[in-house]
């Protein structure tokens, strides 16, 4: 069932308005039981398994279940996504265990500048240029076909 | 819907969907809307930190030309898609992205994506076009970007756009419902932006359990760009141009390094190589079949050529690539080790940036990419007009060397004055990838803006239209109501059809008749004359689409939005009488290229006002 929810572990973010999960899921499947304070996945079919939900659910709650019309049961993957790295630990069905971990971002969160630092001197709305051109495509000016 | 709340919001540039090219049109909007003192609203059917087709992420970025470095030029970009797209092509707006595309790759990384540096910190490439990336974060730094640039009091999430506004032959606005909250919203403004992606789930899929969900493209793709100009009135291109990618088997996971970096081989069951065995092939296929690369649909068609005579399975040799990549170390045995761990960890990441399933079907199946080769299989056809396929909004080309027959406007303009198109919803520019479509954005939200300056007054908005357009937009939520106490079950019931089983429908139609999977790809006109009749029929029932939530709601436009890219393409391909790109589809009775009558778009319109259709043939013009 792609993404699943364990109970034991989901606190439904503490009743607030969304859960991380619902925040996250970009196909909307990800839903509060409120009387049990515990999120689900409403349609698994329709789960792309991005586990967007999964890195970001802050109590480790989320897992993930191959689908079951083609992915042999006995696997896991554990996401564990910081600010500059995300940690990836694989688990075999024959129960080999490997571990990766990949970098994500090489700036602090929040801090993208639209423009990079880039000269944005541009004002003429008729030109080709986009605003952070010529400099940020590391040319003098922006190319024009060959005749 | 008395209950229902109407938002209205009036702007100067609505942007519509939220993946890349919509973030890339926010940064570049604000820039020159500020100068101007004009406002910019972006509207996302998701999140904008994880929506759209890079919301898990990506392993590399696919266009960039390295022109600071004189490695490639525009022209040289130009050739390479117009010959992957078997000469049908938009010289103009291929060029226009490819001039500007290394720009954005630029701002990627200084918005913090790490890009992979060799020991001299020059980008790693894939391929003579891919550079590789750390790319999780890929989507949350770049819509980081757009947030930042539009502050967020100018963005709506979760709210999913139905309908076009149009006020005579100018665009004015579009409507939509929140997803998980009672409301209607009206958008007004002086300037539209498409970039709401391409389109899954309009042919029945390989897997149709719990893994209809892994679509290669994402399933929350759903027509809504293709339906949203049409409704609007605008001229669409290469509507029979889907994409079939050739994928690790089932979970989809990518190619582009196995075949690029690590120089893996395909093979068949009995060890043959399909792109040798069948060279003579690609002689059948016009000047395309001498092409370098070997266009991405021929590859298909080879590979397929050896699946219908039975020898299958087609595998990737994961194994023998490895065991290659590191015989130059094998007389160390510590650098051996060592570069044996780089290449397993760089393997495994390729799938955990980008299609995490594949990694957990790895692992489920005891899959070590050293030790055992993988599966690789054709999956079902997509609608994507940023990969190599091209389906789109035929849209006015750069002013200043798009030839006559192409431009009428701005660029990047649609048909319909004001409506513009970027990313997949803009068509015949294919291979621009995420920076492309990026980048597409950001020309196409510069253009919109001097449009919104020549054109300052705010286009009229009937209110009976737009009354009409709520009672439209929740009809299904009002037919389940109306009918929901006349069987125990509210899964059947006569008086209506729920999305799921609709959207069965429609994949059973298109698999079956205009060349899915179950079909070898291939059809015919008396085939595609029995979808038509079939479409038909399900278009009437369409009125009867049932909803007993909101996110079902949602699911009951997605298919009504697919059903449209469904005709489209079903009349496309009934109107070029040829075959032109086998590895995509197969047209039985007309099975060869036919340059002489066939080297052109073909386009097609569909008339909101009177429901007709239109073809309309357009001339492919060489500018290079």
């Amino acid at each position: 069932m792609p993404t699943i929810v364990l109970r034991e572990k989901c606190d439904g973010c503490k009743g607030q308005d969304k859960t991380a999960c619902q925040h996250a899921c970009p196909n909307d499947l990800m839903v509060l039981d409120r009387e049990q304070m515990k999120a689900y996945n409403r349609a698994p079919e329709y789960c792309w398994e991005c586990l967007c939900c999964v890195k970001a659910c802050p109590q480790q709650a989320m897992d993930v279940r191959g689908y079951a019309d083609f992915v042999p049961l006995g696997s896991q993957l554990v996401p564990l996504r910081g600010s500059e790295d995300i940690m990836w630990t694989v688990r075999f069905r024959n129960g080999m265990v490997k571990r990766f971990k990949f970098p994500i971002r090489t700036t602090e969160e929040g801090t993208a500048e639209p423009a990079g630092g880039f000269s944005t001197d541009q004002s003429d709305l008729s030109s080709p240029d986009l605003y952070t051109e010529p400099a940020s495509l590391g040319l003098d000016a922006i190319p024009a076909p060959k005749k | 819907m008395p209950n229902i709340e109407t938002v209205e919001v009036t702007t100067d540039l609505l942007i519509l969907g939220g993946g890349m090219s919509a973030c890339g049109a926010a940064v570049e909007a604000t820039h020159w809307a500020k100068q101007q003192g004009l406002n910019v609203t972006l509207v996302d059917k998701a999140m904008m930190d994880r929506s759209g087709a890079v919301a898990m992420g990506l392993s590399a970025i696919n266009m960039y030309l390295g022109q600071s470095e004189g490695a490639n030029t525009p022209e040289d970009y130009v050739d390479y898609v117009k010959q992957d797209m078997m000469g049908i092509a938009r010289d103009d707006l291929v060029y226009n992205i490819a001039r500007h595309v290394d720009s954005s790759v630029h701002l990627f990384e200084k918005w913090g994506l790490p890009i992979w540096k060799d020991e001299n910190g020059k980008y790693v490439h894939e391929g003579r076009w891919q550079i590789m990336i750390n790319g999780e974060s890929y989507k949350i730094i770049v819509a980081e970007a757009a947030k930042n640039a539009l502050g967020m009091d100018n963005i709506y999430e979760r709210v999913f756009i139905t309908e076009p506004l149009l006020d005579g032959d100018r665009i004015a606005g579009a409507v939509g419902f929140n997803v998980r909250e009672e409301k209607f919203y009206v958008f007004k403004a002086k300037a539209v932006m498409t970039c709401m992606g391409g389109c899954v789930g309009v042919f029945k899929p390989r897997s149709t359990g719990e893994g209809l969900g892994r679509s290669w493209y994402p399933p929350f793709s759903t027509g809504s760009s293709s339906y949203f100009t049409m409704k609007a009135g605008a001229e669409m291109t290469c509507q029979e141009v889907r994409f079939i990618p050739v994928r690790f088997k089932d979970a989809y996971g990518p190619v582009g390094a196995w075949f690029l970096l690590f120089k893996s081989r395909a093979t068949n069951a009995f060890g043959g190589e399909y792109m040798v065995d069948r060279a003579d092939e690609l002689e059948k296929w016009g000047p395309y079949g001498k092409a370098k690369p070997i266009p991405a649909n021929l590859r298909n068609w080879l590979g397929m050529l050896d699946e219908f005579e039975g020898k299958g399975p087609l595998f990737m040799r994961t194994e023998e690539a490895i065991a290659k990549l590191a015989e130059a170390y094998k007389d160390d045995k510590k650098a051996f080790k060592k570069k044996m761990k780089e290449l397993e960890s760089e393997a495994w990441e390729d799938f955990l940036d980008m299609t995490i399933s594949q990694a957990m079907l790895w692992a489920a199946t005891n899959t070590a990419p050293e030790e055992k080769s993988s599966e690789i299989a054709a999956a079902e056809p997509y609608f994507i007009g940023s990969h190599s396929g091209a389906n789109g909004a035929w849209v006015s080309g750069p002013e200043d060397f798009a030839p006559d027959e192409y431009k009428w406007g701005y660029p990047n303009m649609t048909t319909v004055k004001g409506l513009f198109a970027a990313g997949d919803a803009s068509g015949a520019s294919a291979h621009k990838f995420s920076s492309g479509s990026l980048t597409e954005g950001r020309i196409t939200a510069k253009s919109a803006i001097k449009f919104i300056v020549d054109n300052s007054d705010l286009p009229n908005v009937d209110d009976a239209a737009v009354e009409d357009m709520k009672k439209k937009t929740f009809k299904p939520m009002e037919i389940f109501e109306e009918n929901k106490d006349y069987t125990t079950d509210s899964e059947i019931n006569p008086n209506y059809i729920l999305p799921k089983m609709y959207m069965f429908r429609l994949q059973k139609i298109m698999d079956e008749y205009v060349g899915g999977v179950s079909t070898n790809f291939s059809t015919n006109q008396a085939k595609l004359d029995r979808a038509m009749e079939l479409l038909e029929m399900l278009k009437e029932d369409s009125d009867k689409l049932a909803a007993r939530t909101l996110h079902e709601l949602m699911r009951c436009w997605e298919n009504v939005h697919r059903t449209i890219q469904a005709e489209s393409h079903t009349r496309t391909i009934m109107a070029r009488e040829e075959t032109r790109w086998p590895g995509y589809y197969f047209r039985a009775d007309f099975p060869k290229l036919d340059e002489e009558n066939w080297k052109k778009f073909v386009n097609i319109k569909f008339h909101p006002d009177s429901g007709e259709w239109e073809i309309i043939n357009r001339p492919v013009i060489d500018l290079l």
